[in-house]
């Protein structure tokens, strides 16, 4: 599914005599319409095919309109290709400020996957407008946040320009009563870690293994056992996601088991009705009930089959080495283990993220380590990953461990460069040697792993940790946690700097003061580069341990797979 | 306000497509419910029956050119906020003056742009005056003239009015000082689609040695800017620019990523030969060699195996027709590739498995698991056999493998290989337990009697009895151990 279809529908299109629909591919549309719509995120390479279709058109005479909506933003860029293609004149530009789509009733995303890679990787700052505005709408439709704190240099910019354009405008917002009490934002690359976890509460299970795609997933004829697909809107309204999506998987059967038997129950009451029961029954209940039933055999089936999958990829065994690469035991069993992964071609992807993890948990990998685990790994699925690898080093996810020495005096060096920002000149260049991961030092400030004694009970959670079977809180969400109880960062001086620092906390007294006691409570988590359906579990669950409401606002939804395909360099 | 403008007033306004408005104040900009309207009146866009070619600026202006550019023109009868937005007037004397924003920069303004209309400024000028305009023509001219150029606007502001996607002419940013200015703003203003436009407008007008010299300072902007010469394809001024900044090893990846578009295998190879003395680190050299190594064994291979495959002589390709050709696959793929149809061929041929082995020094344990994957793979159990037997000095064979057993057993499983091939490699498996478990799973009743014997668990043996068949030879066998007094049961 995408953006659109969540707002527009292809009968709703119809209905306003839209003839035909095309996506933007590298194909020329066949279409024998005289008017083109264009309706295009602002990318070049778009650009390039609408000005190949314009002058195609151009030389064989045919003359049509064109126009091109840009969502959310036109880009100087795309208009200096359209004028050196020569089609400037030939086509009307327009923009669509589309910022926010609610994909949930705590979730809103800016369907930006391209925000990851665009400005972690290439440090390109083309979306923090983007960010800024969306904060400016969401501000004046729930008015001024009383509290905001912040950790990441995207996070700092975008607020700064958000704060621009609030000034600015003397926004609608400010005479509004305060319906949302703080605002966090965070970057992501905050915390690689818990984006390159498998997920294992429903939802992001769901996510790892089918795709959700912008709220809706396809349930494939393994799921529906027909041979036909069935997309599914998964959110609140359905009754029966609702209850297992924040679960951990291994409750899940339980839970749906138990709903089976309830409902079976309720099909049989009709056995001892007399005609009367019967007429209630079959015009008042038995609709619920048959949605019910088909919600209930959807998950079913989706159930079976990540089991079946999941077994298939000895997931066992990957949860295993996952998570004593978290708890920093075995590395050697588990380097092992990754290896042999590489070597039996399963997936790239996985095999990318495993390493991955195991870099950013360790500070870089061993010398001897990379090199054998790169050999391996382009041997196995093609020399021109020698690209990702490269990626992946720049932006600190896959990195090589240096002689102590040189590092810490670059690293100082850089880190006073990196400081430095009077004049704006920020060395996103050196953003990864600066950002040593440190994540085992974090990890036991903060308590991320927690101390087992006994058995973590997954059906009881009693922290953050059972979005990941009680192995690891996600430092992402104990950050929040961290920062929310102290009403800002004293006391985390020494995780700020393990973190590289650029942490805000801004308070607006007269918002603060004017907001209800309920809207206190409401946080708005504003996620720059993604965020996961295991994070929002657990800010969930945090929230009902607190008292009090997340909000999440998400450049995109993600996962380790979408991290890892964002770095990947595909072929062509 | 002429119709025409009126006009389009209301329809900017019935269609919510307002891109961008000039008035500040103005803030609705685009509410969630707006955007769902929005894609609803599509039509209005669609249905526009205003057959004149229109275009619009970022303003929403009509324009002739990119916006930002000077040739801009706008209607004169646009009201003066509006104006504002607008670059350079046409039919200027008439237009109303707007104040200047920030002195400092007049001066530069003084040594401003090119005219609107050269030939014909100098020709009048030509008529009216004499001598010092010819030398500096642009200095003389009349004070008044200059508020023509409508966006006196600082560099702050010409940023912030871009970051709002108004127009602004940047082409009175002639001095390098002014430009730089104008660079940093747009850095300091996070907004990095101005940071590019900047960068546009001084990529055109500045000596590219000079241009690098300056970004080498300003590292955000340097970073955009090899964005967008990576997105817009401009390799040449890419691979100069990553050359001046002294990146060697991303000059060569860069120029690596070029084979990824080119489909022809023979130039992609030429093209990968031409790579290997590009500045790689020492680790990456070796792996464009191989990567140019494999895809020349390749083409070998392709050429001689379609041949094969056509002519219908070998026995293997007859009866597993090749799915796809082995062109730009991976090693491993490749290697899988020749256990599958070449596994006898001497080391001589490019095409056997240890002639592969050899030249890209491939290590035991990757080779065993696919050769086993291979040979699985046809039922060549023989094969299977021979890849783990190893003979000591005095002759006796022993079963040994780089990997752990229960992988073995595990590839072999998915191959459906048979019990009796199964369970001499499950009895293998070194940790009890596991090999009990794969032994119960995988039904090799020997293995599981065998190492409940050893372990002298007679109610498990006892208990096991109910998963063999009633009267088979594994029944039997587990009564006769119950049975053997010499056993020493540990319960």
């Amino acid at each position: 599914m995408s953006p659109l279809d969540r707002i527009a529908n292809v009968s709703i299109l119809k209905q306003h005599e839209v003839d035909k629909l095309y996506k933007v591919e590298t194909r020329p549309a066949p279409s024998a319409s005289d008017q083109f719509c264009f309706l295009v995120r602002p990318r070049i390479r778009t650009m390039r095919y609408i000005a190949d279709i314009v002058n195609a058109d151009k030389m064989s005479g045919r003359s049509r309109k064109y126009k091109i909506i840009f969502s959310p933003q036109k880009f100087y860029a795309c208009e200096m290709v359209l004028e050196e293609e020569g089609v400037f004149g030939d086509v009307t530009c327009d923009e669509w400020s589309f910022y926010l789509l609610p994909l949930d009733e705590d979730i809103i995303s800016m369907e930006l996957p391209e925000f990851f890679r665009d400005y972690f990787l290439e440090g390109d700052h083309r979306w923090i407008n983007s960010v800024a505005r969306a904060l400016q709408l969401l501000n004046s439709l729930y008015g001024p946040f009383g509290r905001a704190y912040g950790i990441g240099r995207c996070a700092k910019m975008s607020y700064e320009l958000w704060r621009d354009l609030e000034e600015e405008s003397e926004g609608d917002g400010q005479g509004r009563k305060p319906e949302i009490g703080s605002i966090f934002l965070m970057d992501r690359d905050t915390d690689y870690v818990t984006a390159l976890c498998s997920q294992v509460v429903y939802e992001g299970l769901v996510d790892d293994t089918f795709r959700i795609k912008c709220g809706s997933v396809d349930f494939g004829p393994d799921v529906t056992s027909s041979d036909k697909s069935i997309k599914v809107l998964l959110n609140a309204q359905d009754k029966v996601f609702s209850q297992i999506r924040n679960e951990h998987f291994s409750s899940v059967f339980g839970f749906l088991s138990q709903k089976s038997r309830n409902l079976q129950a309720q099909y049989d009451r009709r056995r001892g009705m007399d005609i009367k029961q019967m007429k209630n029954f079959v015009s008042q209940e038995l609709k619920g009930l048959k949605q019910e039933h088909r919600l209930l055999s959807l998950h079913i089936g989706a159930c079976e089959s990540i089991m079946k999958k999941k077994t298939k990829q000895d997931f066992q065994e990957m949860i295993k080495a996952e998570h004593s690469l978290l708890e920093g035991f075995d590395i050697r069993e588990s380097t092992s283990f990754i290896e042999e992964h590489i070597d039996r071609q399963v997936s790239p992807i996985e095999s990318l993220r495993l390493m991955c993890l195991l870099s950013i948990t360790e500070n870089g990998l061993v010398p001897k380590d990379y090199r054998s685990l790169k050999t391996q790994y382009l041997q196995s699925y093609g020399p021109e990953h020698l690209l990702t690898f490269h990626n992946l080093k720049r932006i600190g996810l896959l990195t090589e461990q240096a002689a102590g020495e040189t590092l810490t005096a670059v690293e100082s060096r850089v880190s006073k460069l990196v400081t430095d920002r009077a004049a704006g000149k920020i060395t996103d260049a050196f953003n990864s040697l600066a950002r040593k991961s440190n994540f085992r030092a974090i990890s036991k400030k903060l308590g991320l792993i927690p101390r087992l004694d006994g058995e973590y009970d997954l059906k009881m959670p009693r922290d953050m940790a059972y979005v990941f079977s009680g192995a690891y809180v996600p430092l992402s969400c104990k950050i929040i946690e961290q920062v929310l109880e102290r009403r800002g960062w004293q006391g985390l001086e020494e995780v700020l700097r393990l973190l590289n620092g650029h942490e805000f906390s801004v308070s607006d007294s007269t918002a603060e003061d004017g907001a209800a006691a309920e809207a206190q409570r409401v946080v708005l988590a504003v996620f720059l580069g993604g965020c996961t359906f295991s994070e929002i579990a657990a800010l969930r669950f945090l929230g009902k341990e607190r008292g009090c409401k997340f909000i999440f606002l998400t450049t995109a939804i993600t996962n380790s797979a979408r991290v890892m395909e964002a770095m990947s360099e595909a072929r062509a | 306000m002429s119709r025409a403008r009126a006009d389009e007033e209301e329809y900017w306004h019935s269609s919510k497509f307002r891109a961008f408005t000039f008035d500040d104040e103005d803030d609705e900009l685009s509410q969630l419910k707006e955007s769902k309207q929005a894609v609803n009146s599509l039509r209005d866009i669609v249905d526009d029956d205003d057959d004149d070619l229109e275009r619009v600026s970022w303003s929403g202006e009509p324009v002739g050119s990119i916006s930002w550019s000077i040739k801009e023109t706008v209607s004169s009868s646009a009201s003066s906020l509006e104006g504002r937005d607008s670059s350079l007037q046409k039919g200027s004397s008439s237009y109303a003056a707007f104040p200047k924003q920030v002195s400092s920069y007049s001066l530069s303004s003084l040594f401003r742009g090119r005219n609107k209309l050269p030939s014909f400024q100098s020709l009048s000028d030509a008529l009216s005056d004499t001598g010092v305009k010819n030398y500096a023509p642009e200095l003389r001219r009349p004070k008044a003239e200059y508020k023509d150029y409508s966006n006196d606007w600082s560099p702050k502001d010409t940023v912030r009015r871009m970051q709002r996607g108004k127009v602004c002419s940047l082409e009175r940013f002639r001095s390098l000082q002014d430009k730089l200015v104008l660079l940093d703003e747009a850095v300091a203003g996070h907004d990095g689609n101005v940071i590019t436009a900047v960068l546009i407008f001084l990529k055109r007008t500045l000596r590219r040695e000079i241009l690098f010299r300056e970004l080498e300072v300003r590292q955000v902007a340097l970073c955009h800017l090899i964005h967008f010469l990576k997105e817009t394809g401009e390799q040449k001024l890419l691979l100069d620019l990553l050359r001046f900044l002294d990146r060697t090893e991303e000059v060569a990846l860069s120029q690596y990523r070029e084979h990824l578009n080119i489909q022809d295998v023979e130039k992609r190879r030429e093209f990968l030969k031409g790579c290997i003395g590009l500045p790689f680190s020492a680790e990456d050299t070796s792996h464009i060699q191989d990567h140019y190594t494999l895809l020349e064994r390749q083409i070998i291979i392709e050429a001689n195996d379609r041949h094969l495959e056509m002519s219908g002589q070998s026995e293997i390709f007859r009866k597993y027709p090749r799915k796809a050709s082995i062109l730009n696959m991976p090693l491993v793929t490749t290697l899988f590739y020749s256990c599958f149809y070449h596994y006898t061929e001497a080391e001589g041929t490019f095409s056997s498995p240890t002639n592969l082995k050899k030249t890209f020094k491939i290590p035991d344990k990757q080779y065993v698991l696919t050769a086993l994957a291979a040979r699985a793979k046809l039922r060549a159990w023989g094969d299977v056999d021979a890849l783990f037997t190893t003979k000591n000095w005095l002759g006796y064979t022993k079963k040994k493998a780089p990997i752990g057993f229960h992988r073995v057993v595990e590839i072999l499983q998915r191959n459906n290989a048979p019990v009796q091939v199964l369970q001499e490699y499950v009895c293998l498996v070194e940790d009890v337990e596991t090999r009990l478990s794969l032994a119960t799973k995988y039904k090799c009743h020997d293995v599981v009697i065998e190492t409940y014997k050893d372990l002298k668990d007679r109610i498990q043996l006892t208990a096991y009895k109910c998963k063999v068949e009633r009267g088979s030879a594994e029944e039997e066998k587990i009564n006769s151990i119950l049975n053997n007094m010499q056993i020493r049961w540990k319960n």
